[in-house]
């Protein structure tokens, strides 16, 4: 399908804040000629701020686009080579469909023959011949859609920009008109930027996702090489259903988690390195007989998707999997599981335990997260620069938000097995990473605290 | 994430605020530097002393405020049963009837009043305090039933409902439902109706033949004959006691002021 | 029976309040100077309206009232619209500062506003007359506009400016071709109640209008009333008045109603 291998878009060291908030964070990224690109990440992730930048809505703080080798940062949006589909389409009210799609052409001055016959040619692209003359108004949102697709492409477009086009469409509709794009990509040859959240529709449509969360880029690979091979925990748990525990790589093609030890593919982790393991649902085999099973559990959900069951299994060791079969087993039964090395993935880990930079106000005070917290005596004198680490499990989460020395959100969740794993963004921008038992929801709003023996002090140069 | 792309197009507001400052503001704030300066433009308090040793003024102004609380009280008792009429999809459902109702707000005050005092005159009913206040009631009806009316009609239905099924009697709802829910229209509609009654000018002075005078009037007057430092101080006093009025009125009943009919 | 009672309450009062306009535009229709006496069907206190024969000045006042509402209402709606947008784009204190003071001339009283523009054009010794008058009007009328063409940019959804510009209009085409398109029914709308509201005022015109002999309608009305004559010509007058007024907010009416039945039916 990538016919030229070439860069058509080069973007080196993109950065963007609105006011304090960076939504961009050093972003690279090529994109090929002709290639169908996604932007892939929860709301809020900086994907569609990025999508802005290449079309020309919003100007980086740093950082360059180039297109073709030149730089267009400073191109206005009506002079770049490429068009946009907005998400909620953007058809002009006031004109009927032929006026919208014609609009770009006669900006352009394209004679009136020529563009009445790009004009039919976009409309017959997009499976709406006969609509000319219809008011965008009167249309259905699928319809709407279509028209602003042939509003875009009727430009030819070097690259075409694509904002969650299809998020306002019901999930029949979202089917048909992927397997649509899909097909006029492959008929145009032009280079496609689409942005959505839904990994499902970035996994189906795209030659490259590009994974982002928080600003950054993730994550860059084919479809199957993101699902298979997540970089860390958060790709792994946005992409398809997956268990992500913690592990520890023994050695070399040696990897324990859920208490038990398993062979596996990795190297070049080091000896008793902890890691995050992913293993994804359908990756484990589960068997009647326990005896001759690598470990055993006991089933505790099933439930019927329609090709397969989903069930629930806590293992001998006590950690809870998700796993995919054909069969069902019943619960309340015990069974045997094991997993073949090559379905095992090993990631590093992006940290072990929280740090934060902070200052010494006392003997036994410090300032770190823009708040004081007590600390236990350490030799370190009064105003010096230090380091805090504490540990994901000593961190206290509280109900009651006045209760804890700084206030926080909670904004991911990551179950771990035995464990949750929570990111809480604290008032002053911070993240906290903590491990509990306790069931919190996204969107929490909790107390922190951290008890002085936990905080952890090391002076900082 | 939302992102104003416009940015730069919000000093298009530029030339509209220069001239806000200076058609809007300036003329406010000069309102009250004349008010506290003498006519030779040093700071004195004497404009206020005036009006407050002058008991002509002084009555005048309790007079006026009078006549509009008579005027608002008398427009709150007729046009509310008629807000209530009109928005009442079982009493009335024609929306020309509502049309009829806005209409008068749209005529020339003057032309109003000029007409009031043809009717009396027609009528052989001679001018004077009575004459006022119908014709006060007259002119500013319109402008109570036209916010409690918008009220109404924007009013959740279910909430009524909602009454009538935890067994309350109609009268029971009308009194601890509808009327609660209605305030925001009234406080409007008392703002609309009092504000301008304590303000107006030319209209006592043409319903009485200039016998009954208003505060309003004495403003007038007194910028007229070339007192504009007096003036001014009455002026300023009036705007008090318009805004200790719209203080009674929260936001909502001003946002519905702005509605307007469009 | 109960809506019997409610219909009566609303014609009785109806009828109350339109008696006196009814019995102008009745007696309109004769040429007893005094009102009240009917002396048959004419038509001549109107063509002596418009002869100008009899009274030159309120032909004056009229054309005066006309231009002045026309200039006004234009520039209102210029510079209200521009504003619109601009405020559109704004965002925290800016904004709530330009609206505030934008709701002032709403807020306020007639004669406040008219008393601190007297005050202004005085203190700066400015010559009143025509043009501190349809200043005056300018000040007063733009709110409106600002508040008609406001809701349309709301409605407005915001990519369809950057479509714009994505398929190659410069900003300023975006603007012509987009935005003013979307907003016309709003300048429209705009320009038909600052021009009412022109037409209409009396309390700021009298206090800008200066000395020096220029009048509109309502000034000539109220120096009228005043000298107590009832003047039979203004009777065709205060009829026509109203019929205007009356057809204006006719078309105001069905705009909106039609308006927003397009709204329902996307």
């Amino acid at each position: 399908m990538v016919t030229n291998s070439d860069t058509i878009i080069k973007i080196e060291h993109l950065s963007k804040a609105f006011g304090d908030k960076v939504v961009l964070d050093d972003i690279n990224l090529d994109i090929r000629r002709g290639e169908f690109i996604t932007l892939l990440g929860p709301s809020g992730c900086g994907k569609t701020t990025l999508l802005r930048m290449i079309a020309g809505f919003l100007k980086p703080d740093s950082g360059v686009i180039l297109m073709e080798g030149n730089d267009i940062s400073d191109v206005p949006p009506h002079r770049r080579p490429l068009n946009t589909v907005f998400q909620r389409y953007a058809l002009f009210p006031h004109l009927n469909v032929y006026d919208n799609i014609a609009f770009g052409l006669k900006l352009n001055k394209v004679p009136a023959a020529e563009i009445e016959s790009r004009v039919r040619k976009a409309l017959k692209m997009v499976s709406m011949t006969d609509y000319e003359d219809r008011d965008v108004n009167s249309l259905s949102g699928g319809q709407q859609q279509r028209v602003a697709i042939a509003r875009a492409i009727v430009n030819r477009p070097k690259v075409l920009l694509l904002d969650e086009p299809l998020a306002a469409l019901d999930l029949k509709m979202r089917k048909d008109m992927q397997m649509e794009l899909k097909q006029m990509h492959s008929e145009l040859g032009i280079t496609f930027i689409y942005v959505t959240h839904d990994q499902e529709e970035a996994l189906t449509l795209s030659d490259t996702v590009v994974v982002m969360s928080d600003g950054q880029i993730q994550q860059i690979g084919s479809p199957i090489d993101i699902y298979n091979e997540p970089v860390n925990s958060f790709v792994a748990d946005f992409i398809g259903e997956s268990n992500i525990l913690n592990g520890t790589m023994v050695r070399d093609r040696e990897v324990e988690f859920i208490g038990h030890s398993f062979e596996c593919v990795d190297e070049g982790f080091g000896n008793n390195a902890p890691v995050d393991v992913v293993v994804r649902p359908e990756d484990i085999y589960i068997i009647a007989n326990a005896e001759n099973a690598k470990f055993t559990g006991t089933v505790k959900s099933c439930i019927f998707k329609g090709v397969h069951y989903e069930m629930f299994v806590e293992t001998d060791k006590g950690y809870e999997l998700i796993l995919q079969d054909y069969n069902a087993f019943d619960v309340d039964s015990t069974v045997g599981m094991f997993i073949k090395p090559s379905d095992i993935h090993v990631m590093h880990k992006e940290r072990t335990c929280n740090t934060f930079e902070g200052k010494m106000l006392a003997d036994n005070k410090v300032e770190i997260l823009g708040a004081e917290f007590e600390c236990e005596n350490c030799a370190i004198a009064e105003g010096e620069n230090i380091y805090a680490n504490i540990n994901f499990d000593r961190v206290e989460l509280l109900d009651n938000k006045e209760d804890g020395i700084v206030m926080g959100e909670v904004v991911f969740i990551l179950y771990k097995g035995n464990h949750y794993h929570l990111t809480v963004l604290t008032d002053d921008g911070e993240k906290i990473y903590v491990d509990t038992n306790d069931i919190w929801d996204k969107g929490d709003i909790v107390g922190i605290s951290i008890a002085p023996s936990d905080l952890h002090i090391t002076k900082r140069v | 994430m939302k992102v104003n792309i416009f940015s730069r197009r919000s000093s298009w507001a530029l030339p509209y605020a220069l001239f806000l400052a200076f058609f809007v503001a300036l003329p406010l704030v000069l309102i009250v530097i004349f008010a506290f300066t003498n006519g030779a433009g040093e700071f004195s308090l004497e404009n206020f002393k005036k009006f407050v040793v002058q008991p002509e003024a002084v009555n005048t102004f309790i007079y006026s405020i009078g006549i509009a609380l008579v005027t608002t009280f008398l427009c709150i008792l007729l046009g509310y049963p008629a807000a209530y009429i009109l928005s009442n999809k079982n009493l009335n459902r024609s929306q020309t009837t509502v049309m009829l109702f806005i209409l008068p707000m749209w005529i020339n005050i003057l032309v109003r009043t000029l007409a009031t005092v043809a009717l009396f005159d027609f009528a052989h009913i001679p001018l004077g305090e009575g004459a006022l206040i119908f014709g006060m009631v007259y002119n500013f009806l319109p402008f109570m039933i036209y916010p409690i009316y918008n009220t109404l009609q924007k009013m959740d239905h279910s909430l009524i409902e909602a009454a009538e099924d935890l067994g309350a009697k109609p009268s029971t709802v009308f009194w601890k439902v509808t009327v609660p829910l209605s305030m925001p229209g009234i406080t409007s509609g008392i703002m609309m109706v009092f504000m301008p009654t304590i303000s107006t000018f030319a209209i006592a002075e043409l319903l009485t033949m200039n016998n009954i005078k208003l505060f309003g009037t004495t403003i007038q007057e007194n910028i007229n004959n070339g007192m504009w430092n007096y003036g001014a101080a009455l002026s300023l006093i009036m705007l008090v006691i318009i805004g200790i009025t719209s203080l009674f009125s929260d936001s909502d009943a001003q946002s519905q002021n702005e509605g307007g009919i469009i | 029976m109960k809506k019997f009672f409610a219909q009566s309450y609303l014609w009785l009062l109806l009828a109350l309040l339109y008696a006196p306009i009814i019995i102008i535009a009745v007696f309109s229709f004769t040429e007893a100077k005094v009102l009240g006496n009917w002396t048959g069907f004419s038509t001549k206190l109107y063509t002596s309206l418009f002869s100008g024969g009899v009274r030159h000045s309120l032909l004056d006042a009229i054309e005066n009232t006309f231009t002045i509402a026309l200039v006004a209402a234009a520039a209102s709606t210029i510079l209200g619209s521009i504003a619109a947008i601009g405020i559109h784009n704004m965002r925290g204190r800016k904004r709530q500062a330009i609206t505030f003071l934008n709701n002032i001339p709403m807020l306020n009283p007639d004669i406040i506003t008219g008393i601190s523009l007297f005050l202004l054009f005085v203190s700066l010794g400015v010559t009143q007359g025509y043009t501190t008058v349809v200043l005056a009007h300018i000040a007063f009328c733009t709110p409106y506009v600002v508040l008609s063409v406001m809701p349309r940019l709301q409605q407005m959804n915001p990519n369809i400016y950057e479509a714009a510009l994505d398929l190659g209009a410069t900003p300023f085409q975006a603007l012509r071709k987009v935005i003013i398109p979307e907003i016309r029914p709003g300048m429209i709308s705009g320009f038909i109640l600052a021009f009412t509201l022109s037409i209409d005022d009396f309390a700021v015109t009298i206090f800008t209008i200066g000395n020096q002999g220029l009048e509109t309608l309502s000034t000539y009305i109220y120096a009228d009333a005043r000298k107590g004559g009832l003047t039979p010509e203004l009777r065709p007058l205060s009829t026509i008045i109203f019929v205007t007024v009356l057809l204006l907010l006719i078309v105001i009416n069905v705009r909106a109603r039609r308006a927003a039945r397009k709204q329902e039916n996307i």
